[in-house]
């Protein structure tokens, strides 16, 4: 069964790569609480902030919220990528992670070899990746354009073809930013299909958006984040009010 | 395609097993090594997209600068050229790996960037793809050396396969330095420029284009310079000679401080890198 349980979980960036003392000056004097100083004197930002939650087999959860409240910082930190300073998290089932379509994309390579490199970097060999690129294709529905380079796709073909690499490994548990709504409508027929089918195989769907009718028909729950805090947990209909 | 049975990912920040991390990190990574090879190919065919020799510039050039070098540097030093070019080859190819070793680990983790932010993976393939792609290139100008040898007709003989593990011991301290100057570069950004100075002035004061014997009793303080020991490994049983145990053992003791270094900042650091880059 895929579960996610975060227990006081706190996640904090260090600007370090800027100029601390006059990123200083003139943040912190407006700042709303987020901007601290940690114990060795760097300013750090409160990302994500003391969060609880369970998140259940079967579970299809909208991360809901303003820009900057930590709505993709959080889909990181349950795919791994960002160990929390503080609190616990325990992931249970495979994750499979749409966040960026283009990260481990290769502009240079074709669309069959993006699916092979993709499936090196999920650990499969060469040989289940050419398998996988059938099924990447069929669904994508690139035709001749998978023997292309992708720097020749459109921004809709570029999406095909993450959403498709990310849900043929029918992952347990989907990490998705709202970036796929970038799809045309027919694709986002597919999309949904495929999708719905994934959920209903008891797998748990995350998903970061603004778009509150995404929310409505795809998922069961709702959680609003607002200032890297949870302040609203439940159905669609709470969290967003009736529609 | 489902991949039995689900993987549990669990993190409490007030036990971070920091070791065990970092131990589990460098086993996948090593284990996910096709892909470290993939995107080192990549790399190199990248590089030389639609130009017509392709990686074979990486060789031409390097034939160009040792023919220049040679020459000139023959004249300077009142050398005869027969001696001292294949001298130099070796040299010069065998000090360009190691240079090239220490610019690329400096960018092993900020080059990956876009990939360490967006998808978990460990951080040992992107250290595991500079040895590579170094590797590669090594394999390009490498070839060179036999054929100065063949035109001056110098024969190493089978002693020239004691070269093999100072190779070994090449592609070891690229690994371990990835991981210790990826780390370091990605914190503090001064660090590149640093690096690169200390590289350049490193081509002088060690023994590439001057002959060890040149600086008199000095001699026996050079394996002291961590780049003339790990050089003349490779060097040594090319030229003729054996290497001496000495040599050998503070090459191994360099790498041994380099790698010790590197396990322990990552084992310390493993789980900032993503706030770093």
């Amino acid at each position: 069964m895929a579960t996610i349980e975060a227990s006081g979980l706190a996640i904090e960036f260090p600007l370090y790569h800027h100029n601390a003392r006059s990123l200083k000056q003139r943040i912190l004097s407006s700042s709303r609480l987020r901007l601290r100083k940690d114990e060795d004197n760097r300013i750090v930002v409160a990302a994500l902030r003391d969060l609880t939650f369970t998140i259940g087999s079967g579970e299809r959860v909208a991360l809901v919220g303003p820009n900057g409240a930590g709505k993709t910082t959080l889909l990181r930190t349950v795919a791994g990528i960002y160990e929390p300073v503080a609190g616990r998290l325990r992931v249970s089932g495979e994750i499979g992670s749409l966040i960026d379509p283009a990260a481990g994309m290769d502009n240079l390579l074709t669309g069959r070899e993006n699916v092979v490199l993709r499936a090196l970097y999920r650990g499969m060999t060469e040989a289940e990746g050419h398998a996988l690129a059938e099924d990447v294709a069929g669904f994508a529905g690139l035709g001749d354009f998978l023997d292309m380079p992708i720097r020749g796709y459109s921004a809709g073909m570029n999406v095909r073809l993450a959403f498709a690499m990310a849900t043929a490994l029918t992952p347990e548990i989907l990490l998705m930013d709202e970036w796929f709504l970038a799809g045309d409508a027919e694709f986002m027929v597919k999309a949904e299909e495929r999708l719905s089918r994934m959920v209903t195989d008891a797998e748990i769907l995350v998903i970061a958006t603004h778009d509150t009718t995404i929310v409505r028909k795809w998922c069961t729950r709702a959680i609003r984040l607002e200032g890297g805090r949870i302040t609203a947990d439940g159905t669609p209909d709470e969290v967003l009010g009736a529609a | 395609m489902r991949h039995p049975p689900s993987p549990v990912h669990e993190f409490d920040a007030a036990d971070p097993q920091r070791r065990l991390r970092a131990r589990e990190d460098i086993a996948t990574g090593f284990a996910r090594w096709r892909l470290a090879w993939a995107l080192a190919r990549g790399d190199i065919t990248h590089r030389y997209r639609g130009s017509v020799l392709g990686p074979l510039w990486l060789t031409i050039s390097t034939a160009v600068t040792l023919a220049a070098l040679g020459i000139l540097y023959a004249k300077l030093f009142r050398m005869d050229v027969a001696e001292y070019l294949p001298w130099l080859s070796v040299s010069l190819i065998v000090w360009g790996v190691i240079s090239q070793m220490v610019t690329d680990a400096t960018t092993s983790l900020t080059a990956a960037e876009g990939v360490i932010r967006q998808m978990p993976l460990p951080y040992t393939v992107h250290a595991l793809r500079v040895v590579f792609r170094n590797a590669v290139v090594a394999a390009h100008n490498l070839p060179l050396i036999a054929v100065v040898f063949a035109l001056y007709g110098v024969a190493p003989g089978w002693g020239a396969l004691l070269a093999i593990p100072g190779l070994i011991l090449f592609a070891v301290a690229a690994f371990a330095a990835s991981i210790l100057l990826g780390m370091l570069c990605a914190r503090f950004r001064d660090i590149p420029p640093i690096v690169g100075s200390v590289m350049q002035l490193a081509f002088f004061i060690s023994p590439v284009i001057w002959k060890p014997d040149m600086v008199g009793h000095w001699e026996p303080l050079l394996p002291l310079n961590p780049f003339f020991a790990l050089m003349e490994t490779v060097r040594d049983p090319l030229i003729g000679g054996t290497g001496s145990v000495v040599i050998w053992g503070m090459a191994v003791l360099w790498t041994a401080l380099l790698s010790a270094g590197a396990w322990a900042l990552f084992v310390r650091f493993r789980g900032r890198i993503a706030f770093w880059v």
